[in-house]
């Protein structure tokens, strides 16, 4: 039920993250989501797409520091108090989030929430009771 | 023959001499030096004159602190040959320092200067474990830089056979590495370093290399560094020193016991003193190397100030070489920044990185931002440091600044910067960049 994601290591440098978007057009790989945590000094780069294994290759190849992160994507309705229910559930259960981003899906009415959590197993649990639908890999891949 | 029926020295008469057999010969050396140098060298005849020294007054080693210093200035100050003690008709070879510091300082050699080196860097692969029949894959430049024919005249000496790759190319490098069954890899530890992660990076497993020692000298290099290249590459690496003014490597030289270089003292005496009093220490004290080339023709130099802090040490060794040892340079002084009013050595830079288990890809940057001297260290991230949160990278920030900082004693801001975008250097490594302008 995990999500693979790509997390990248971006130096605070002019052209960075174009060059790393170049790799992955390249290698005709297709973006789902994206998210930039950054500081003054760097950028981690985290990007959900449809091949992961395969686009962390060709940038490893291409000399980035890449890794594959485990995630959860939460599927929730695209209406107000869709997303609180999410987070206010984790809450409740005392399940920290590392970090987090959202967009909205194809399907009309429909969003998803990609959670990164340490106690991952945990997290899915809860959801599972609380009637939470998490989105399978190929479901996020193919999206 | 096995391993262990080859010769343990090169020149057992010299390197296992007893020390009174050592100062005899030194004593002796010193003086005929002293003499030529008064004779041939209108700068050192101005010195002695001054000092009111007359060359009959030094009969002894122990005569020497009475003698002046000379410094790289002089060299500079008599570009190209005015220290010279012989007629042109007798020189063989020239090189030149590098010169990047200032004007560049040239250095002549007769025959015997030739041979005298020659037979350093011999007896510098021997105690490497060297012998007749292997293959030395010298990646030193040749050229003016001594490290290159150096290296190779060794080789050449010792009847063992030199392949002069010189530098660059480092995939060609492993290709003959490979092909050619070289036994021992001679280059800067930074070029042996890169040649290491090269291999790693195509997938080769080092086992499969015939090389089975290093000679990596002409730069500072900490202890874990030569872990580090040991592992890369399948080798026992070991040390060698030399400077281009008294001769190229093999000035001084590892043995199996790896604690110290055994210095060619028959050739070249070895002091330590205070670098700023000028006087002589004793065994076991950190403080300026000083060089007297007592074994040479063409450029005799008296006590000459090598800017190298270091100490000697004349325990017994167990490899049975009876030639006192130095310890590995805390770099050359010329290297040695001042932060803050703190005197901080790139060698101290590289101990913290690779005792924290990092690779030692690093540029140690030096600005002042509002009259206050800034450090900023860069390091390249791998694999193994990187975290997919901002939080776990900052905090190993944290721990690489809390480290230099407890060991510099001067804060460094640290800055993680992508793989392979530091330069990695075939010849000398560039560790600093000063941007002060004062």
């Amino acid at each position: 039920m995990f999500i693979k994601q790509l997390s990248i290591f971006a130096e605070n440098r002019k052209g960075c993250v174009a060059e790393l978007a170049e790799v992955l057009a390249n290698a005709g790989i297709e973006i789902r989501a994206l998210y930039v945590a950054d500081t003054s000094d760097f950028g981690i780069v985290r990007i959900i797409a449809d091949k992961p294994e395969e686009a962390a290759k060709v940038l490893k190849e291409q000399g980035h520091t890449v890794s594959l992160t485990d995630v959860i994507a939460a599927n929730l309705s695209d209406a107000p108090g869709g997303f609180a229910r999410v987070v206010r559930t984790l809450s409740d259960h005392d399940i920290d989030v590392e970090y987090m981003y959202a967009f909205i899906t194809r399907v009309s009415g429909n969003a998803c929430v990609i959670l990164r959590i340490k106690e991952a197993q945990q997290a899915l649990d809860v959801f599972a009771k609380s009637g939470i639908a998490v989105l399978t890999s190929s479901a996020v891949y193919n999206m | 023959m096995s391993e262990n029926q080859y010769p343990k020295y090169f020149q057992p008469e010299i390197e296992c001499a007893s020390r009174e057999e050592l100062t005899k010969l030194q004593s002796e050396r010193l003086s005929a030096m002293v003499k030529r140098c008064y004779e041939n060298v209108p700068f050192y005849t101005q010195k002695l004159d001054e000092l009111g020294i007359k060359p009959e007054d030094i009969t002894s080693i122990d005569d020497l602190s009475k003698l002046p210093f000379t410094y790289k200035q002089d060299l500079r100050d008599n570009y190209p040959y005015g220290l010279f003690a012989v007629p042109n008709e007798e020189l063989v070879r020239i090189h030149a320092s590098s010169g990047t510091t200032g004007k560049q300082t040239v250095v002549g050699y007769t025959r015997y200067d030739l041979d005298g080196w020659a037979s350093g860097a011999a007896r510098a692969i021997v105690a490497a474990g060297g012998h007749v029949g292997d293959k030395i894959h010298v990646s030193y430049g040749y050229g003016l830089f001594t490290g290159g024919l150096g290296l190779h005249d060794g080789a050449t000496k010792l009847g063992a056979t030199a392949i002069p790759v010189s530098s660059g190319n480092t995939a060609r490098q492993i290709q003959i590495l490979q092909d050619f069954d070289s036994d021992f890899l001679c280059c800067t530890p930074s070029y042996a370093m890169f040649i290491g992660e090269t291999v790693r990076d195509m997938g080769i497993d080092p086992k499969t290399l015939t090389v089975r020692g290093g000679i990596f000298g002409a730069e500072a290099w900490s202890e874990e560094y030569r872990q580090k290249i040991q592992e890369l590459l399948d080798i026992k690496a070991y040390d060698i020193y030399g400077l281009s003014e008294i001769a190229g490597p093999g000035v001084s030289y590892e043995c199996e016991e790896q604690t110290g270089m055994h210095v060619c003292e028959d050739l070249y005496y070895p002091e330590i003193i205070d670098p700023d009093t000028g006087e002589s220490l004793p065994d076991g004290t950190y403080g300026e190397l000083v060089f007297t080339c007592i074994g040479k023709e063409a450029l005799p130099l008296i006590r000459y100030r090598t800017r190298d802090i270091c100490m000697l040490t004349r325990e017994k060794c167990s490899c049975g070489r009876t030639l006192v040892k130095m310890g590995k340079p805390h770099g050359r002084s010329d290297d040695m920044l001042i932060i803050r009013g703190v005197n901080v050595f790139p060698s101290q830079v590289e101990h913290v990185i690779l005792t924290l288990g990092l690779e030692p890809n690093y540029l140690i940057e030096v600005d002042r931002i509002n009259n206050l001297d800034v450090m900023t260290v860069k390091i390249e991230m791998t694999p193994e440091m990187f975290s997919d949160t901002v939080r776990d990278i900052e905090a190993l920030e944290k721990r690489i600044s809390g480290t230099m900082q407890s060991v510099l004693g001067v804060s460094a801001k640290i800055r993680l910067v992508e793989p392979k975008t530091l330069a990695r250097s075939e010849g000398k490594a560039v560790r600093v960049k000063d941007l002060r302008k004062i």
